[in-house]
């Protein structure tokens, strides 16, 4: 039970999300979470707007439950599966983090200096989730698929414009993981 | 019915993903500072596992559970559209810390402010559905 409880490592992580992709596509299907922004637009009415909404959206009707479950799985995790243990950051991170004015790195899945309702009350709380989430979900859509669809599919695949896409990813997450991010905060 | 082992699917990755702290965004900072290896280790191995799994799906000419023929979809050929994009949901990734798996996982951990990113993702990506048109693809 204590192995269940405490953080997983990559080496059992990494396959069990193989294992994900690989159920999937046994069942007819791929492995891919960005796309359930775009079926949402489409039962939002966002046919009216753009052609490239004009879907049927019941087809993908099983990946909102892939969502749904995710939220479920979030949720189980949480309150029956962890003990509570801080993440194991790596002494520089928790230092730089210091730094940057994050304090108590790692005791939460979150930091509460982005976070918390206290955050997020604040122009500048509320501007980086909004920002941030905006950009997630155009660029995920421009690139054709996110970190599952690319990073994870793509590559399983040998399909060269996921490399190029998992490239962009690095190049924009470097950028503000070490540009900007110092800027904000 | 159908749509049970979907919910039974979804269960276990967002149990994974919480489980692997995929879902943190420190592990998120970490891995942009090349600090630790952990996350290169969940994404490194899940390929390298991925890429022999599919090749033997190929292989075996695996069917699908309905007894159709596997097929999975080659991307389209082009370049612009996957850099740029692929750039914009990094910087949108390392600053809110989840991508569009995560985002939904974390509401269900508890964290109900997930529902404005998910809101401005979708706001995202409705954008990007307007301009598809107007963009170098």
């Amino acid at each position: 039970m204590e192995y269940i409880l405490n953080p997983w490592p990559w080496y059992i992580s990494g396959p069990l999300i193989t294992l994900i992709m690989v159920i999937l596509i046994l069942f007819g299907k791929n492995f891919g979470m960005s796309s359930n922004l775009r079926t949402l637009c489409t039962i939002g009415g966002a046919d009216k707007y753009a052609d490239f909404f004009k879907i049927d959206w019941k087809s993908y009707s099983w990946n909102l439950v892939v969502v749904l479950g995710a939220i479920i799985g979030g949720f189980i995790a949480t309150q029956f599966l962890s003990n509570g243990a801080p993440i194991d950051l790596s002494v520089e991170t928790i230092k730089d983090l210091n730094t940057l004015g994050f304090s108590n790195a790692g005791e939460n899945l979150l930091p509460p200096e982005i976070y918390s309702w206290d955050a997020i009350l604040s122009v500048k709380g509320m501007s980086v989730i909004i920002i941030g989430g905006f950009l997630v979900g155009f660029g995920a859509r421009y690139a054709g698929g996110c970190t599952s669809g690319h990073a994870i599919s793509g590559l399983s695949n040998l399909q060269l414009p996921s490399l190029i896409a998992v490239i962009g990813f690095f190049i924009g997450g470097l950028v503000m993981t070490h540009f900007i991010l110092p800027l904000i905060f | 019915m159908k749509f049970l082992k979907f919910l039974a699917v979804g269960i276990l990755f967002g149990i994974i993903l919480v489980k692997s702290e995929a879902v943190s965004w420190y592990r998120i900072f970490e891995m942009f500072k090349f600090q630790s290896f952990h996350m290169y280790g969940i994404i490194g191995s899940a390929v390298v596992l991925g890429v022999v799994s599919i090749y033997l799906i190929k292989k075996l000419k695996l069917k699908s559970i309905n007894g159709n023929q596997i097929h999975i979809p080659s991307k389209n050929k082009s370049f612009v559209n996957y850099l740029l994009g692929g750039i914009i949901f990094g910087l949108g990734w390392a600053l809110a810390g989840a991508c569009p798996g995560p985002m939904y996982i974390l509401l269900g951990t508890g964290v109900f402010s997930m529902l404005i990113v998910i809101a401005s993702a979708t706001l995202g990506t409705f954008v990007y559905g307007l301009l598809k048109n107007k963009l170098p693809h």
